[in-house]
């Protein structure tokens, strides 16, 4: 990557209020990170960290009344917070795609699943009727769909799980988009069609030069898809860097913790897989200071005032402990 | 597909030969009131009496009784009227049946169009005044009476402002075939398909709606909204398109109950002699062939209806096509 290039998205201090029983609630806050062209950004945290509510911001596609985004997300140097939904028409789906986590409720049921692809298609450009279901029957043959000519014309309650990523991936993918999010690609798969789904995912920057930004709460998807990694908690960045580099050498509690709860390949197998205890604040009782303070093995007096984000080698972390010199052990990489 | 098809006729000739059973027996087998004397009339004399048993069969078991009557009404058509005597009862209903048919296709016509437009733009409008304005309209329309609204009607256009220049081409009460005068037939019953789809206008607004605001959710509409297109288009080709299914329902059993007789009021008002109209005076005579057609006819025209929409689900469902929903 082209370190003077200005990166594809640059997405700086977000932050998303929703009101709430009358007062705004604050869901994401002061989110910032980059996505360069052809890199694959893996966002994980548990639910309700924010992790769609951002991608569904950098769609336009909140539309809750009410609704507060403030900062600034710069796609392609366009200003994407604040843009008009007209503008946004014109960048969702054929600059920015999306994929959804359930791919069986995410087609509409009364078409044909080639129907749906021909019309995206069509939105965003001139084609005829003929010209559309050719380049459809192609991106479906493309996305691995055995047959494409024929998975065309079946409904989507038809086809399988798998089946129907695929062509939700080739929708996304019609009009050749800069970036792609998926939002949960593989969370409502079978673990072996998960396997195939993100090859997919990985194989589309080489054929299709997107860049995809993958929202999981999968540590193993990341590891096995991301090239960089930010892990977001409770609407707040914990930890972001290479994921080779956030792995190896986890700087934030949670993310070690995180990494913990995924049962080791070698060596001994734990009699029990360690969990974090306690669950993440609901957004409107966030604590003041650290957000991940309640559950951390590591509080103490420090951790009153929330940390900012500071660099740490190669990685970006929001704790106390790499400041006071206390890393985190780092641990041996399996993955 | 043709299996589906082939089935579900089957399941209607079975439902209307329970009805036609049910009727038959409620009518012709309840203890105590004897058919034969009535259809014999009063003062018959003992002859008399007599050949009508053995031509009813009123002498023979139930069963024969039954088969005697379908006979009556659907092969040799020859029942005939305890009232007016010798007034063949199929011929009657076959007569008032294109007056009630008329009316009613064009309310439905009426009302489907109108409500799909009030509920579309309902939903689309959501929470502004135009939505709220809309629903009020649909509820005060549900509210209304449908025969003071028919007698404000006549009201206005045949007496109070019938010779002004707004309602003077308004012809006096009553049916005027189509094939006799298609434009007197136009005119005789805009209003009356006005006024009978006023009350439906406002519960298919509303309903349709409802269901276009809770499909809003739905995750297809955001994948439709994520692909770039207009928000009419989400609304019309995914939002309503999938909504259609509880309208489509809903429509087919209150255009058969209207058909079938439902329409009365209207009728009533609008001095059409239709079914509805038809089965009222047989019952208030106790007419007791008369009911039977009719009941019969309204039932034949509620099956199908329902055989009907059953086919249109098919058609606007692909996965009740495949018998998974």
């Amino acid at each position: 990557m082209d370190a003077d290039a200005p990166p594809l998205l640059a997405v700086r201090d977000l932050t998303i209020a929703l009101p709430v029983g009358g007062r705004m609630v604050t869901i994401v806050d002061s989110v910032s990170f980059t996505l360069g062209a052809r890199e694959i950004l893996g966002i994980v945290g548990e639910s309700g960290s924010g992790k769609s509510m951002t991608a569904l911001a950098l769609m336009g596609l909140i539309d809750a009344p009410g609704a507060r985004i403030t900062g600034s997300a710069r796609f392609k140097g366009r200003e994407l917070v604040g843009l008009p939904q007209r503008a946004f028409r014109t960048l969702r789906g054929r600059e920015i795609a999306m994929i959804f986590q359930d791919p069986m409720t995410a087609f509409t049921p009364v078409y044909t699943v080639g129907w749906q692809i021909d019309e995206q298609i069509r939105a965003h450009g001139r084609v005829t009727r003929k010209d559309a279901r050719v380049r459809t029957i192609r991106l479906l043959g493309d996305m691995g769909v055995p047959d494409p000519a024929r998975v065309a014309d079946r409904y989507p309650h038809q086809l399988s799980g798998g089946l129907r990523q695929r062509a939700m991936i080739a929708m996304a993918l019609s009009c050749n988009p800069s970036l792609l999010i998926a939002d949960e690609p593989t969370t409502a798969l079978d673990v072996t069609v998960q396997a195939q789904i993100l090859d997919l995912l990985r194989r589309l920057r080489r054929e299709y030069g997107s860049s995809v930004l993958l929202i999981t709460h999968d540590m193993g998807v990341v590891a096995e898809t991301c090239d960089r990694t930010m892990v977001l908690y409770s609407g707040t960045i914990a930890e972001r860097g290479p994921t080779g580099a956030v792995f190896a050498r986890p700087g934030h509690p949670y993310t070690a913790a995180l990494l913990d709860s995924i049962p080791p390949l070698h060596g001994a197998r734990p009699a029990r897989l360690p969990s974090i205890p306690g669950s993440p604040p609901a957004p409107a009782d966030r604590p003041a200071g650290c957000p991940f303070a309640p559950r951390c093995g590591y509080a103490h007096d420090a951790c009153a005032v929330r940390p900012p984000l500071l660099p740490r080698g190669v990685q970006d972390i929001a704790c106390v402990l790499p400041a006071e010199g206390r890393d985190l052990p780092a641990r041996c990489v399996s993955a | 597909m043709a299996m589906a098809v082939l089935r579900r006729l089957g399941q209607t000739l079975f439902v209307l030969f329970g009805i036609s059973v049910l009727v038959f027996l409620v009518f012709f087998a309840t203890p105590g009131a004897d058919p034969t004397a009535r259809i014999a009339g009063r003062n018959a004399s003992p002859q008399t009496i007599a050949r009508v048993r053995v031509e009813y069969g009123f002498d023979r078991p139930l069963p024969v009784q039954y088969v005697r009557m379908m006979e009556k009404l659907f092969v040799t058509r020859d029942l005939t009227s305890y009232v007016n005597r010798g007034e063949l009862v199929v011929p009657e209903v076959f007569q008032a049946a294109p007056v009630t048919v008329s009316l009613v296709t064009g309310a439905a016509l009426i009302w489907v169009l109108a409500s799909v437009a009030m509920g579309t733009l309902a939903a689309a409008l959501r929470g502004t005044w135009v939505d709220r304005g809309l629903m009020m309209l649909g509820l005060v329309g549900i509210s209304i009476p449908v025969f003071w609204l028919g007698q404000v009607a006549n009201l206005l256009t045949q007496s109070r402002y019938h010779d002004s220049w707004l309602f003077s081409w308004v012809p006096g009460l009553g049916y005027v075939p189509f094939t006799q005068d298609p434009l007197g037939w136009f005119r005789a019953l805009v209003i009356p398909w006005v006024t009978l789809a006023v009350l439906f206008v406002g519960i298919y607004s509303r309903v349709l709606r409802a269901d276009l605001v809770a499909v809003r959710g739905e995750d297809f509409m955001r994948t439709a909204r994520a692909k770039g297109l207009s928000p009419a288009r989400v609304l019309l080709f995914h939002g309503l398109r999938t909504s259609m299914m509880t309208f489509v329902s809903l429509f087919g059993l209150d255009f058969a109950q209207l058909v079938g007789g439902g329409a009365l009021l209207t009728e009533v008002v609008f001095g059409l002699q239709g079914v509805g109209r038809l089965t009222y005076q047989a019952l208030g005579n106790l007419d007791l062939p008369l009911i039977m057609a009719t009941v019969m006819y309204s039932a034949v025209f509620v099956v199908i209806a329902n055989a009907v929409v059953d086919m249109l689900y098919l058609l606007l469902d692909p996965r009740v096509r495949d018998g998974r929903a």
